[in-house]
């Protein structure tokens, strides 16, 4: 598996200081027919889709996405197409991942896919995670699909050297995705679940707090929850640590074209709405609101 | 090869072919060549700073979207510094959309946006998001009249008019924006709708009600854009669920100079492209020199009164 590359720039320009004179189609992103390899259920409730692709779908970074044309199930027609964070992205092997669970019209028709059956993809769209070389350790805290958004940051952490700590959060044992993508990158697991009364967030607390103090945490990400987040939140404000969230919200266009995937940010003192697409879907972790 | 430049009052088109207001932003560059394009539509700008409504602000429905963005605007400054140096990269003729709360409103809006760089001002005279129950200038030929005898004052840009489909007389207000001086017309905005989520009981918009688009609304707005290019000399800019080349020469047939595309885009970025490409492979099929052709050339065998006549004899 090759490693997305975390510390690239953002596929688009922050702001207009830095724009050329004259304009050109950038290619950040294409439109694409991919052929499914695979698309196998991992345990109850989530599969793991595998599609053979082609640049630069095949490039994306941690934390990106991809919009997905979904087929439509029986008896449903889902119009626009889904949003899904990349799972895995492999240049060489020409391949791309996602992990989901069946939510919706859109993913009950992505679940009836079959190796060698096409799906359009749009991608990779938005702002993925960026790693400082500077850090030599880091945390991962997620739940539920934030999980998956997560496994591809552990691969690249490790090409550089960072270690990761991984909270891996579920309702029970056996729901918990990405674990074995974690361990295989070297990160140190350890799964919290409502089964065993460890995700609380009292818990987490005071794990992460154990985590601080062993050094093993110059920054945090994480993806999932508006509870965990809260947590990382109030512990970064109070150790001065970095960190990043990525965040969820309906899509239409994937582009910053529509506006509908807004959501508040505290940036400075003042309210401002920001697209999850296009200004995300990974922020600094101070500025979201739960 | 097909001619593809069509004229829109004083503005040559190098394609019939560009974005609908609220669909297009610098980020289709990331996928799409934005300088194949006929022309460049901003998102509509207010003087006001707008949030937008609540979301949720889109919803899907059968062959189409709801939406309830609610314009969000970061006003007049910002726009002028951030927003036009951006699109005065590409090299489409930059079409500026306008909105505002009053007719005074709109001629101000019109006259700051008479800088270098823009080529047209679209005035959006029908959004149905940002009024209570969709109300708008474009809902009736009075205030039609107006708001585009203001705007018309206040630039000297060639001035286009986007009508309300929600309104009962479509071809009286196109009436009334030509005879107050618009350039061109484009028929239509979003049709007012709404849905309601059975499992919550609740409206599937933030808004209650919204603006419906896409391959649903077709032959509603085909229609009126046919009722009033029958009734203005000046040109009718197609625009309501556009999806392929045959749907934009469609509307060509009905009388649209132009077409504007909007929720296709959504689905797949590059659909305005295909349209161009198609529409011209559509007129060499037909051995037609340009496009430009195809408008207002359905056509409608009148029925022969003499023939038919004893039909109605007993």
């Amino acid at each position: 598996m090759t490693l997305p590359d975390a510390t690239a720039p953002a596929p688009h320009a922050d702001d207009d200081a830095s724009l050329p004179p004259a304009a050109r189609h950038t290619g950040a992103a294409a439109e694409q027919t991919a052929t499914v390899i695979a698309n196998a259920a991992v345990n109850a409730e989530y599969r793991h889709l595998v599609l053979h692709a082609a640049p630069p779908a095949t490039g994306a970074a941690p934390g990106q996405f991809f919009q997905l044309l979904c087929p439509a199930p029986p008896g449903a027609a889902p119009f626009l197409r889904r949003p899904m964070s990349v799972y895995a992205a492999d240049p060489a092997a020409r391949e791309v991942a996602f992990l989901y669970k069946v939510a919706g019209a859109g993913t009950l028709g992505l679940a009836g896919l079959r190796p060698g059956e096409a799906l359009d993809i749009l991608g990779p769209l938005g702002r993925g995670f960026a790693l400082d070389p500077a850090w030599r350790s880091i945390v991962a805290v997620g739940r539920g699909a934030g999980l998956a958004t997560l496994g591809p940051l552990a691969q690249a952490a490790r090409a550089r050297g960072i270690g990761v700590t991984a909270v891996l959060s579920a309702r029970r044992p056996d729901l918990v995705v990405s674990d074995a993508l974690f361990r295989a990158c070297g990160a140190d697991v350890l799964a919290i679940t409502d089964a065993e009364g460890t995700s609380g967030p009292i818990h987490v607390e005071r794990l992460l707090r154990r985590l601080i103090a062993e050094r093993r945490c110059d920054a945090f990400f994480t993806c999932g929850s508006a509870r965990l987040l809260a947590v990382q939140q109030r512990l970064a404000r109070e150790f001065g640590l970095p960190g990043q969230v990525a965040l969820e919200q309906q899509m239409a266009c994937g582009l910053g074209m529509c506006f509908c995937c807004v959501r508040e940010f505290n940036v400075g003192g003042a309210v401002v709405h920001k697209r999850v697409c296009w200004d995300g879907p990974v922020f600094d972790i101070a500025e979201a609101m739960a | 090869m097909t001619d593809l430049r069509v004229r829109i009052g004083t503005l040559t088109l190098e394609n019939p072919v560009m974005p609908a207001s609220g669909t297009f932003a610098e980020g289709l560059a990331q996928v799409a060549d934005l300088n194949r394009l006929g022309a460049l539509v901003t998102k509509t700008i207010t003087r006001e700073l707008r949030d937008g409504n609540p979301l949720p602000r889109v919803a899907e429905t059968q062959d189409g979207m709801l939406n309830a963005i609610g314009i969000p605007s970061k006003g007049v400054p910002y726009f002028l510094e951030h927003t036009l140096p951006e699109m005065a990269r590409w090299t489409p003729p930059l079409v500026v959309s306008i909105s505002a709360p009053t007719i005074e409103g709109f001629a101000d809006l019109a006259a700051a946006m008479t800088v270098p760089g823009v080529a047209a001002i679209e005035a959006n005279i029908s959004c149905p998001n940002i009024e209570e129950d969709g109300r708008a200038f474009a809902m009736t030929a009075g205030s039609t009249a107006a708001a585009v005898r203001a705007i018309r004052g206040a630039t000297r840009l060639p001035v286009w008019a986007k009508l309300t489909p929600n309104t009962g007389d479509i071809a009286d207000v196109a009436q009334a924006a030509e005879a107050e001086g618009a350039d061109a017309l484009v028929v239509a905005n979003t049709i007012l709708g709404m849905a309601i989520d059975l499992a919550t009981f609740r409206p599937k918009l933030g808004n209650v009600m919204g603006g419906l688009s896409g391959p649903a609304i077709k032959p509603i707005v085909l229609r009126q854009v046919y009722q009033c290019a029958r009734r203005v000399r000046v040109p009718v800019i197609g625009c309501g669920g556009i999806s392929t080349a045959e749907d934009a020469a469609e509307y060509m047939l009905a009388g649209a100079a132009a077409v504007q595309v909007g929720t296709a885009t959504f689905l797949h970025p590059t659909a305005m492209l295909a349209i161009i490409d198609g529409l011209a492979a559509f007129c060499a099929a037909r051995n037609m020199r340009g496009v430009a052709e195809l408008t207002g050339a359905m056509l409608r065998e009148e029925a022969d009164e003499a023939e038919v006549e004893w039909l109605g004899q007993p």
